[in-house]
């Protein structure tokens, strides 16, 4: 009779134990922000966004056969800054193909930011309205991406690009994926 | 002035609901028959006070009072009225006010109905609402007060979230909350019984309708969700496991488990704990739901205002009702003596499996979206949880039941038949088999799941319509026979068979999006391409006046070889106020499939990105949604609930002895 009482008490101390979990939530820093993409492996998502500046339209078929990396940034966000010159010295050794994507900025302004704080990308793709970058599964920005030769993603860096993370992830990935 | 007046008469409606608590418990406690009528005047007392509130913040939207800072925050000049009436629910405070209308709605519908339910029951269940509307009015007053003002006065608001003005989602939410709030009673019920530590049939019977009618509304609720997400996201999908729509989802499922359930309470007085239980998650759910979306903890790209007091203030709210709730039931629930036995091949067995389909299914749904705060939590990898993680936990689940909702219609009760259930099947079987061969053919080397998909759900329609056929013994007795039977059929017999019927209709528009071809190009005027054996001409561009937007229209001709078939203008709308642009995405239909076609970002050189779909059989997702629906209100409408009708004029002409009793 006593189990089965017990038994009785099992949702009670399920939502104790999820009531903890959400104050955790609540409470501590936890940052939802910071998570690795659910499509690692998968193919990129589809995407044909109109060139900077009336360059061609950016689509995820110029990048065929060749390993990529896609920025996404915008000139209104603050850690972009602080990454760029981190994508300017990659750009002047040349060691990655790097696009980038302006996430809900508006031409001009994105114009004027790379005119500052200088043009690390072979070109870039204009997503006014950020359906791309959902697509993607971009939680703010900057977020990196690099895709294969198969147009898989392979690798997903949230938040600004750090020489420490170049150095220990973002090269070794380039040796694995076998560009240079 | 007028807005004081309704921030008058929702702080009054607080010691109301106070009262309506209080009265209602303790009165059917002691017995005390005065506190017990005493508690449904308090139960309609607050709903006309809530109306009251709600109808003066209507009215401050209407007549654009941007004193009232919830107004200048989401409305406009230039908005049309319609958007001015809806807005008043498009944001986080007004949405709350309509959360506690719906809820104190439900309370006066029960105290008004309560004639026929046993008094003490009744106190109970309009107590216990008492306390939750206690929970959401002191919510809503000290977090997220609507009521606000604000000086100077701007002379113009800042307009409503340009995505918010379609109509699909200006009534979505409505529906919802009925939805939500409708699971409320059948809490409300379920903490009553446990109070008074007794379950029976009669119970089952008072639950049921009110479980019902919440859940088509959920049911119509979620269908209009979907579909506003479909025509104006601009990329073809229809569900995204996003956290808000897994909230909706997963009351949903409970809902679902619950009205299963609540038949075998009813009839064969057993499951009842179980059912209880049901009862108390399906809202719980409903809260936690809310408590997701508003507290900021799980980010989604629908999420409402995020302000860490309130998610305090609703995880207090959810400890408090759910805690609560489940602390009673430990202690009660263990002495509901179980009812009849049956075998595991039989109605009620049926009825289990379904259940526990639902529950895991429902599980999955809320593993899946609280996964990466579990993980967080317990030190683990960063890790989100997308489709592909409900993609092979929750299909592998689903099938089994669909299976299931075939047979489980056709088997007796106690005992029943497999292998005759089975056999009376044969036709239904015979046209799954023959869909899943022609999908086969159709498709070689295709998608199977949704070919089985497909099969499944010409499994689960002929199922229906062969299990109303044995019924009233269709071609098996003569035709007058066989008429008088189909007009005996109680119409919840009809509403089950339509509502299995719906879920069918979903399924088989579910699988087939499988099929669906796309294309993303660049095209310049003039242009053609080519989509299903459809040409799609560009015809032209222009511009068009919104009220309080700019709109790029473009003109294009979906042909059939030469022959016209329709003319479509998408459009990509620019709302100046808020710097915002939306799609409005243009589809042809013929209910079999639609043509789906927005219009992208131009490249600044005439050419312009155009995203095309044929979508083959997905408006069936949703007239499937609305046919499930519409079974439940077959069903509600059966003439067993309006049993109640005669116990009510029965328990009105007694009602002077009672009150002399007292």
């Amino acid at each position: 009779m006593t189990w089965r009482r017990a038994l009785y008490l099992l949702p009670l101390v399920g939502f104790v134990a999820l009531a903890a979990y959400f104050f955790y939530g609540l409470s501590s820093g936890y940052n939802p922000e910071l998570l690795p993409s659910a499509l690692i492996d998968k193919p990129a998502p589809q995407f044909q966004l109109a060139g900077l500046n009336g360059a061609v339209p950016l689509t995820n078929q110029d990048f065929t056969g060749q390993v990529v990396f896609v920025n996404f940034f915008a000139s209104w966000c603050a850690p972009c800054r602080e990454e760029s010159p981190i994508l300017m010295d990659l750009a002047r050794r040349n060691v990655i193909q790097l696009y980038g994507i302006a996430y809900k900025d508006k031409p001009a302004d994105a114009t004027k930011y790379l005119k500052e704080y200088g043009d690390p990308y072979r070109r870039v793709g204009v997503d006014e309205t950020g359906r791309t970058a959902i697509n993607f599964g971009v939680y703010g920005v900057p977020e990196t991406y690099a895709i294969d030769r198969n147009g898989h993603i392979r690798w997903r860096f949230v938040g600004p690009l750090t020489p420490q993370a170049v150095q220990s992830q973002l090269m070794p990935l380039l040796k694995k994926l076998g560009a240079s | 002035m007028i807005i004081e007046l309704g921030h008058f008469a929702l702080i009054l409606a607080l010691p109301v609901a106070v009262l309506q608590a209080g009265l209602g418990l303790a009165g059917a406690a002691r017995g005390d028959w005065n506190a017990m009528a005493a508690a449904r005047t308090a139960a309609l007392a607050q709903f006309i006070l809530i109306a009251l509130a709600f109808a003066t913040l209507v009215h401050a939207y209407v007549v654009s009072d941007f004193s009232v800072l919830n107004v200048a925050e989401n409305s406009s000049l230039q908005k049309p009225l319609f958007y001015k009436l809806t807005s008043v629910w498009g944001n986080h405070e007004g949405s709350m006010v309509l959360w506690v209308l719906i809820l104190s709605l439900y309370g006066a519908a029960v105290a008004w109905f309560g004639d026929a339910m046993p008094p003490r029951l009744c106190a109970r269940v309009l107590g216990v609402k008492g306390l939750v509307a206690i929970g959401f009015l002191l919510f809503i007053l000290f977090t997220s007060n609507p009521f606000l003002r604000l000086d100077p006065a701007p002379a113009n608001g800042q307009g409503l979230n340009p995505i918010l003005q379609d109509p699909g989602l200006a009534f979505h939410p409505p529906f919802l909350y009925l939805g939500y709030v409708g699971n409320a009673v059948a809490f409300a019920f379920a903490v009553a019984a446990l109070i008074e530590g007794r379950v029976d049939a009669t119970w089952a019977r008072w639950v049921r309708p009110w479980t019902l009618a919440s859940w088509c509304f959920l049911t119509v609720g979620i269908a209009m969700g979907s579909w506003w997400a479909y025509y104006t996201l601009g990329w073809g999908g229809w569900w995204f496991w996003d956290p808000v729509e897994n909230a909706s989802l997963m009351p949903w499922l409970a809902g679902t488990a619950l009205i299963h359930s609540s038949i075998v309470v009813e009839r064969r007085d057993t499951l009842k704990s179980w059912t209880v239980l049901l009862a108390i998650l399906t809202f719980s759910l409903s809260l936690v739901g809310t408590f997701l979306v508003r507290s900021g903890v799980l980010t989604s790209v629908h999420a409402f205002a995020l302000d860490p007091r309130r998610g305090v203030f609703i995880l207090a709210l959810l400890v408090v009702a759910i805690g609560g709730s489940l602390t009673l039931y430990a202690m009660r629930a263990p002495r509901l003596q179980p009812g009849g036995l049956f075998a595991p091949i039989s109605r009620e067995g049926a009825l289990v499996l379904n259940n526990v389909v639902l529950a895991a299914c429902c599980a999955t749904v809320f593993i899946g979206t609280l996964y990466p705060l579990f993980l967080d939590a317990v030190g683990g990898p960063k890790l989100s949880v997308g489709y592909p993680f409900f993609d092979r936990t929750f299909v592998p689940l689903v099938i089994p039941l669909l299976l299931a909702v075939g047979i489980g219609p056709l088997l007796a009760w106690k005992r029943g038949d497999l292998l005759g259930a089975l056999q009376r099947l044969w036709a239904a079987f015979a046209v799954a088999i023959v869909v899943v061969l022609i999908g086969l053919y159709v498709e070689r080397g295709g998608p199977v799941l949704a070919v089985l998909g497909l099969g499944l759900a010409a499994w689960m329609a002929m199922a229906a319509a062969v299990e109303v056929a044995d019924r009233v013994r269709l071609f098996r007795a003569p035709w007058p026979e066989v008429w008088r039977r189909a007009i005996n059929q109680p119409r919840a017999s009809y509403g089950m068979s339509l509502a299995h019927f719906g879920l069918a209709v979903t399924v088989a528009g579910i699988s087939a999006s499988a099929f669906q071809q796309q294309r993303i190009v660049m095209m310049h005027l003039g242009d053609q391409t080519q989509l299903a054996g459809y040409t799609l001409r560009f015809d032209g561009i222009g511009k068009h006046d919104g009220n309080n937007y700019t709109a790029d229209v473009a003109e294009f001709t979906l042909l059939d070889g030469s022959r016209v078939i329709a003319h479509l203008a998408p459009q990509r709308r620019f709302f100046p106020l808020q710097q915002q642009t939306v799609s409005k995405t243009s589809i042809h239909t013929n209910l079999l499939a639609d043509f789906y076609l927005a219009l992208g970002d131009p490249d600044g050189k005439g050419g312009w990105a155009v995203r095309a779909y044929w979508k083959p059989l997905v408006p069936f997702i949703w007239i499937g949604g609305v046919i499930m629906a519409f079974g439940g209100a077959v069903s509600l409408s059966d003439r067993r609930w309006r049993v109640g009708v005669a116990a009510r004029r029965a328990a009105r002409a007694a009602l002077p002895a009672r009150g002399s009793g007292a």
